[in-house]
């Protein structure tokens, strides 16, 4: 077996992903290279070549993969698939942007999310908004996998892997890169962080989600948000943590005046530890929290702050 | 230009779902079926786009089962011209369904192809990506903000982190996101005027298309249950069981 991974960037650097999409490889076996393309990427390279597993980095450093736009992508990977039986990306808007344009262009299917390996052809993935597991077996001779990080563990990071650069330059005239508005924050990443505190409809407006952020400094938190605080308008989406959001699975989630939906429960229900705080007592929420603590969040929210 | 918009008939959002008890898939006997979310936003972009004049034919098109007829009149009621059905009950996977639309895109000439960017089904997030591949046509996937502009489309996406502008030449292929519109509901004399509108019924084997694919489903599960836990009466406790029991802090 031999698997290709795209390498996730953030911002030109080796995004967190990566490491967890080694460690799908890894559960399917075999030589692992990982793909860094974008433009001025050698840091990124260098940073893929030390995680555990990986025997070579390739990388396609040329302004035409610059911010991984899906065309140029989809025919650099065609380009570079001959040879490899799997070729895997994590599950993030741009491996879920770039990947079935691979499958297509290889007449093969591709499988979404996929959440854990039983073979090298055999995986788990979810379906109906989680609310069920599938299995399924692919027959086609090349395999491509958006990953579901929050199934595997990372791998670590004291490996040496080679580095060689891939000289495929791809044309690209049809699509171009405008603009990006990334949300500026000191917090860590939501999909990575070891604590998040959410808040739901239940905040009543976007300034009430301030009385979230000394909590979130004190434990080291990143702040997501349900669905409903979303559409209402209170934050941004890129804060969603959810089916149609962020998929997280921390050490420890503070669900915050948020209900339950089952939409919010596939996007947290794989974490450690949950907390709900909520002033109904029979909202959903309370269903899969370890520790629930009815009352108003008004009140609970600058206690917990000042105890913790 | 004509926009084509693909729909997707799929179990109601609001319906609980169950694993049939030999776990060979969902069962999906008696349960509400509805139109994808996802394919409910994109019928109304396309619409938008036609009382704003930059269309001038909105064509709904769907693969799947005679009752996906259900869709494409909801499709017709909320603005669409006319439709096109190809019927099959075999499980199309998006690979099978790109191709199909890949067909109806050579044949009806599209300027703009709208589909939702995933269905909440089977949650492959793949259609639209394939079909742009199939057709060599550029791709702008979850898009929160669609603005044609001369030959040129500008889709905003929603990234993880934010949001991103790109520029596409058109025809192209773009897939919704939730915050891209609100659809609307369709009136009851629109409903009506949906039923004498055109929809054509086709079959896979009409465009040469294989809806067989490699990928065969072994079994469907309920994911493990998390049981609920206590109920703490104070923050002081709250934070003793987490110091403590739960050890996270």
């Amino acid at each position: 077996m031999s698997i290709l991974v795209l390498a996730d960037l953030h911002e030109g650097q080796l995004a967190g992903a990566t490491a967890h999409v080694v460690a799908a490889a890894q559960a399917i076996g075999g030589d692992i290279d990982v793909l860094v393309a974008g433009e001025g990427v050698q840091a990124a390279a260098e940073a893929a070549a030390k995680l555990d597993g990986v025997s070579k980095v390739r990388v396609a450093d040329n302004a035409v993969y610059a911010h991984q736009l899906a065309e140029p992508m989809g025919a650099l990977l065609v380009e570079l698939a001959d040879g490899y039986t799997h070729v895997l990306a994590s599950a993030s808007t741009t491996g879920k942007n770039v990947l079935p344009r691979l499958a297509a262009l290889k007449d093969v299917s591709q499988l979404s999310d996929v959440l854990g390996v039983e073979s090298a052809d055999t995986f788990l993935r979810p379906i109906y908004a989680g609310n069920a597991i599938a299995t399924v077996k692919s027959d086609d001779t090349l395999k491509v996998i958006t990953i579901r990080t929050t199934g595997f563990d990372a791998v670590g990071s004291s490996g040496s892997a080679t580095i060689e650069a891939v000289d495929v330059v791809v044309e690209n005239s049809q699509s171009s890169f405008v603009k990006e508005e990334l949300a500026k924050s000191d917090r860590p990443e939501l999909g990575g962080a070891k604590v998040v505190i959410s808040g739901g409809r239940g905040m009543g407006n976007g300034d009430n989600f301030k009385l979230l952020d000394g909590i979130a400094d004190k434990l080291g938190a990143a702040i997501g948000a349900s669905r409903a605080a979303v559409d209402a308008g209170f934050v941004p989406n890129d804060m969603q943590v959810g089916q149609t959001g962020k998929i997280v699975a921390p050490d420890l989630y503070i669900a915050v005046g948020i209900s339950g939906a089952i939409q919010h429960l596939a996007g947290m229900k794989d974490s450690k530890v949950i907390v709900a705080i909520n002033k109904d007592d029979e909202a959903p929420i309370f269903q899969v929290a370890d520790y629930g603590l009815v009352g108003d969040l008004f009140e609970i929210l600058p206690e917990l702050e000042s105890k913790l | 230009m004509k926009i084509l918009v693909a729909v997707k008939r799929v179990i109601d959002y609001n319906v609980k779902i169950r694993v049939k008890a030999d776990h060979s898939d969902v069962d999906l006997t008696n349960v509400k079926m509805a139109m994808n979310p996802f394919c409910e936003i994109a019928v109304e972009e396309a619409v938008r786009l036609k009382e704003k004049g930059v269309a001038t034919e909105v064509i709904a098109v769907t693969v799947g089962p005679k009752a996906a007829q259900e869709q494409l009149r909801t499709a017709l009621a909320l603005g669409a011209d006319r439709a096109i059905h190809i019927e099959t009950d075999e499980r199309a996977e998006s690979l099978a369904v790109a191709k199909l639309l890949a067909k109806v895109v050579e044949e009806e000439q599209p300027g703009l192809v709208v589909l939702g960017k995933q269905a909440i089904d089977t949650d492959n997030n793949q259609t639209g990506q394939m079909l742009a591949a199939l057709t060599g046509l550029p791709q702008g996937t979850f898009a929160s903000e669609v603005a044609v502009d001369g030959d040129k489309v500008n889709v905003t996406r929603e990234i993880d982190g934010g949001l991103q502008t790109i520029a596409l030449t058109l025809p192209a292929i773009v897939t919704t996101d939730l915050r891209l519109n609100e659809p609307r509901y369709a009136k009851l004399p629109d409903i009506m005027k949906a039923k004498k509108k055109p929809l054509d019924v086709k079959t896979p084997a009409d465009y040469g298309v294989e809806v067989a694919s490699k990928v065969s489903l072994l079994k469907v599960e309920s994911p493990a249950e998390r049981k609920g836990g206590v109920k703490v009466a104070s923050v002081d406790e709250l934070i003793d069981k987490l110091k403590n029991e739960a050890k996270v802090l």
